[in-house]
């Protein structure tokens, strides 16, 4: 088990009238290897919930556990916990700081107090995995790099840390079809070489389903449901009470049954719509 | 956000929250100057009877009123401190080498002590109870006469209330980057002065830059939508006098003239003195 939530609950700004309860008694585990995407309105709990995995937020009830890393102890080993789980927010291009890309990416393993050397092979090693050409891109500053460079960058700073566990607010905001394609591609790369488990948040329902295979809808700051993609995207009643939008295979099975053609699967994937039609044409 | 920020809007429904902000302004400023004409103990405490009043009325928990305080007590030490040791007066209590202590150092140090609270208390009660963007209308109006000789007032209200709209967003954003430099293992909170000043590097950077970045595409929006100072513009929230305004000036009023009869013509103090005696 990577990571384990117990009934966490959260209130900002407690006492006063600014209060307001963001996660109400959540539960999830997640296993080594998973792939999750977690969906939900704004302002649904989502980024309190992921803040709370690298304890960005400190605990106010419930308990937490990383792999042998228990947060509910007064000290948590926090520097070998920011090492485990790895986490790029949303825009994480705005907070590149540094003069050159290579001092920005060691920004995070020199922080992890690792020899000079290690941090170096680190470094270059990131930046190559983000898709960068290192002897390229080291010396210049990551201000004048574009923005979906910039966005490496900022994930290869992450990456550099070697974390088990990686975390992606939002990865593809703001960015067009062809940078949003990169990204996904890219995370994928990332959880097959450097980081076994993924957690995404996504507005993108489209690639959730292609790439998740769990998913954790949140609403009202409760996990509403947690399962694969087809049993979250078919649910009717569930995405209505949740106010989500479903992924567009799904839109167009849905359109196929109005018109009287039921393929009898649920499809949520490109491919695994193609051969379910592919089926039914069949048979 | 996470955090609530001292002398930031504090919103509950009350009579001095729905005031006109323009009443609310000018009575601080009274107010302020009040506090100099302070003599006695007596009006110490009538002050202070007046803010707490005031303080109740707007529903604000005092927990929250004396939390602005917090921040200028190191000022208040230091300056009453100062006054205690080298003020000289006629009437020596403590005498321990070179160190004098008179009896007016005393009295000064408590005044002025007790002085500085309550500057600090009433303008307190005025963030509390009033939006910034009340607060710059109220100034664009009572400015307004300035009009006339050419001092682009309305230009003046508008930089102030995007300097004041801009700071929550900063604190949100200086917020955000904290968390995402924590994430890659920054420590802002061990270490001496010099080792927090530096760990502070990677959070000032990100924030200038989008600081610039914002204030760029907040004038591009404005641009595009035809801003002009000139031009005529109309309010959504037009600010009206009416009675409640009337008697909280007059309440205000005779408050504020019986500090002024107190110190040019009634001592009370020496009044209650002479009750006891």
């Amino acid at each position: 088990m990577s990571i384990e939530v117990k009934d966490l609950s959260y209130v900002y700004s407690p006492g006063t009238p600014y209060a307001a309860t963001a996660l109400d008694h959540v539960d999830l585990t997640v296993s080594e290897g998973d792939f999750v995407g977690i969906i939900g309105k704004t302002g649904s709990g989502k980024s309190t919930f992921i803040q709370h995995l690298n304890a960005l937020i400190r605990l106010q009830s419930g308990s937490i556990k990383v792999y042998d890393i228990d947060l509910t102890e007064k000290k948590p080993d926090l520097k070998r916990l920011r090492g485990t789980v790895g986490m790029v927010m949303q825009y994480p291009e705005y907070q590149l700081f540094d003069e050159t890309v290579e001092k920005d990416v060691s920004y995070g393993p020199k922080n992890l107090g690792l020899s000079e050397e290690e941090i170096k092979g680190r470094v270059r090693e990131a930046i190559n995995l983000v898709g960068l050409d290192y002897e390229d891109v080291r010396d210049r500053s990551p201000f004048e790099l574009s923005g979906g460079q910039k966005r490496r960058v900022a994930i290869a700073g992450v990456i550099a840390m070697r974390p088990r566990i990686l975390i992606l607010d939002e990865p593809t905001a703001g960015l067009d079809p062809r940078g949003k394609k990169e990204i996904l591609a890219l995370v994928k790369r990332l959880k097959e070489t450097s980081s076994p488990t993924v957690i995404i948040i996504s507005h993108d329902m489209d690639a959730v389903a292609e790439n998740c295979d769990k998913v954790a809808l949140f609403s009202g700051g409760k996990i509403e449901k947690v399962g694969a993609p087809r049993e979250i995207f078919y649910d009717d009643e569930l995405l209505l009470r949740a106010e989500m939008d479903v992924p567009t295979v799904v839109k167009i099975v849905k359109e196929m049954e109005k018109k009287g053609v039921t393929l009898g699967e649920k499809p949520v994937t490109r491919s695994e719509f193609l051969a379910s039609v592919k089926r039914w044409r069949n048979g | 956000m996470d955090k609530v920020v001292f002398g930031q809007y504090y919103p509950t429904d009350s009579v001095i929250h729905r005031m006109d902000p323009r009443i609310k302004l000018l009575a601080i400023i009274l107010y302020i100057v009040t506090v100099f004409f302070l003599v006695d103990y007596v009006m110490y405490a009538a002050i202070f009877l007046f803010v707490l009043t005031i303080t109740f009325i707007a529903k604000i928990p005092f927990k929250v009123l004396l939390r602005t305080v917090r921040t200028i007590i190191f000022l208040v030490l230091i300056t009453s401190i100062i006054n205690l040791f080298f003020t000289t007066g006629e009437e020596l209590w403590v005498e321990w080498k070179f160190i004098k202590i008179y009896r007016e150092g005393v009295e000064h140090a408590i005044k002025l002590a007790l002085r500085l609270i309550l500057l600090m208390l009433f303008p307190s009660l005025l963030t509390l109870t009033t939006t910034p963007m009340e607060l710059t209308d109220a100034l664009e109006s009572l400015m307004s006469p300035l009009k006339l000789i050419k001092i682009p007032v309305h230009a003046i209200a508008l930089i102030m209330s995007i300097a004041l709209r801009m700071i929550p967003i900063l604190m949100e954003e200086t917020n955000k980057i904290m968390l995402a430099q924590k994430a890659r293992g920054a420590d802002f909170d061990t270490g001496g002065a010099l080792k927090k000043a530096k760990a502070m590097i990677p959070v000032l950077v990100p924030l200038f830059v989008g600081a610039f970045r914002r204030a760029d595409e907040l004038a591009l929006a404005m641009d595009a939508r035809c801003y002009s100072s000139v031009a005529k513009r109309t309010k959504y929230k037009v600010m009206k006098l009416t009675v409640k305004d009337l008697v909280a000036s007059v309440v205000c009023l005779a408050v504020f003239s019986l500090v002024f009869l107190n110190k040019y013509l009634w001592g009370f103090d020496e009044m209650i003195l002479a009750l006891f005696k």
